[in-house]
């Protein structure tokens, strides 16, 4: 949210806000491994980085421009492959077009994501 | 539906399950996934060995890392400077595959106290202790641990006394930290696997203290 | 460098890494840390220019004032040369 005492100030600059209590600290499954889609993620972010297409200041730099919305309402990893998405279209990786025809090609696979990134 | 035939694939190389997503419905952001994955392979910029690769060598990185490196430190002294002096070549001379990780160690004394935090996103040492929890990333901690660390404390259960000083590390930039716990009395004579196993993630975070054995 | 330093109190739009809580703050420098590749470039994917970073110490009663939870603990952080400026004369 916009701070009305500081308009400069972005959403995602919070050290010193008042919030509420440390979620789920002890809860069950706190210690969860993640998804093998949210695995494949993360190593997207860094085989893409080693490559050159973008660095981690790029990603955070779409991560904050994404607003506070998607911080509140995304998971962790569906922002990152947003973003990842994002620098590597603006690296040069491949161009929206590519992922539009990937994409409609992707969902056409299945209803699940075992069916979806079959053989791939 | 059954799915007996593919229970196999769903341990991941860390030997855990994975959270079950196969059988749930495809999402638009587990599309965008799978399309960039395959796009980049398409492009020649990544191959399928390599992303697998990558996820074999993050789930390698646990707090058990972090925990090998406190327990020497706590029973070497020559290493203990090492660390202390820089961290990254003292963790690399271990054998661990950091990458490009620049550590830095803060040492819990009788009198200090140290914390790590990123109030700007969520930098952690993962390339050590593997990714961070969930907590580590949650708005109140994020907000409230540079203000009120002591009252964040007390919610890990950690009560510290009033003459000790409270030292914050707000990760901003290209440095990551290690908090170095202090050692518990009575471990005098254990080995550094024993010590090790007194050396939990919370402790090399700062929102928790070795175990006593 | 000069030890003792405030961080400037700039408002800019965009990607920085240094926290608003710290900006016109006065702490001593910790460490330096060498140079590092300014991210306020890098974030936009544009060539970037070497920054020495410091690691600069504050105490919690000047960061927080009177709500400060404990006045004598302490907060680090990395801040990058161009946010810093001397205040031994204060």
């Amino acid at each position: 949210m916009l701070d009305p005492k500081n308009p400069a100030r972005r959403w995602h600059d919070m050290g010193g806000d008042t919030a509420g209590p440390i979620p789920d600290m002890d809860a069950p499954g706190e210690d969860h491994d993640f998804s093998l889609w949210e695995k494949r993620v993360d190593a997207l972010m860094i085989i893409g980085s080693a490559k050159g297409y973008f660095t981690v200041d790029g990603l955070r730099r779409v991560l904050e421009d994404m607003g506070e919305d998607a911080f509140e309402k995304m998971t962790y990893y569906e922002r990152w492959i947003a973003s990842i998405n994002q620098n590597l279209i603006e690296g040069g990786a491949y161009t929206t077009a590519d992922l539009a025809e990937k994409m409609a090609e992707v969902s056409a696979r299945g209803k699940t994501y075992g069916d979806a990134s079959a053989g791939s | 539906m059954p799915h007996d035939h593919h229970d196999h694939d769903h341990l991941s190389p860390s030997g855990h399950p994975y959270r079950a997503d196969d059988d749930t419905d495809l999402s638009y952001w587990q599309t965008m996934e799978i399309a960039v994955r395959e796009l980049l392979v398409e492009k020649g910029i990544t191959t399928p060995a390599e992303v697998a690769d990558q996820i074999e060598t993050m789930d390698a990185r646990t707090p058990s890392n972090g925990a090998k490196v406190v327990a020497r430190a706590w029973s070497d002294p020559e290493y203990h400077a090492a660390l202390m002096k820089d961290a990254s070549a003292a963790t690399r001379e271990m054998g661990f595959d950091i990458g490009p990780l620049k550590l830095i160690a803060v040492e819990n004394t009788d009198d200090t106290h140290n914390m790590i935090v990123c109030t700007l996103c969520s930098c952690y040492p993962r390339n050590l202790l593997g990714l961070p929890p969930d907590w580590y990333k949650s708005r109140a901690y994020r907000s409230r641990t540079v203000r009120e660390p002591r009252s964040v404390l007390a919610e890990f259960g950690v009560t510290l006394p009033e003459n000790t000083t409270v030292r914050v590390h707000d990760s901003t930039a290209d440095m990551r930290y290690i908090v170095i716990p202090k050692r518990p009395q009575g471990t005098e004579n254990m080995s550094e696997d024993e010590l090790a196993a007194l050396v939990t993630r919370d402790s090399m975070i700062g929102t928790g203290v070795a175990k006593t054995p | 460098m000069t030890q003792v330093v405030r961080v400037k109190p700039m408002m800019p739009p965009g990607h920085v890494r240094t926290p608003i809580y710290l900006r016109g703050k006065i702490g001593t420098i910790e460490r330096s840390l060498g140079e590092f590749p300014n991210p306020e470039d890098l974030a936009y994917g544009r060539p970037a220019t070497a920054k020495t970073l410091h690691r600069v110490r504050f105490t919690m009663a000047e960061v927080w004032g009177a709500i400060a939870e404990n006045p004598d603990d302490t907060l680090d952080a990395e801040i990058y040369e161009h946010w810093l400026e001397p205040a031994d004369a204060t």
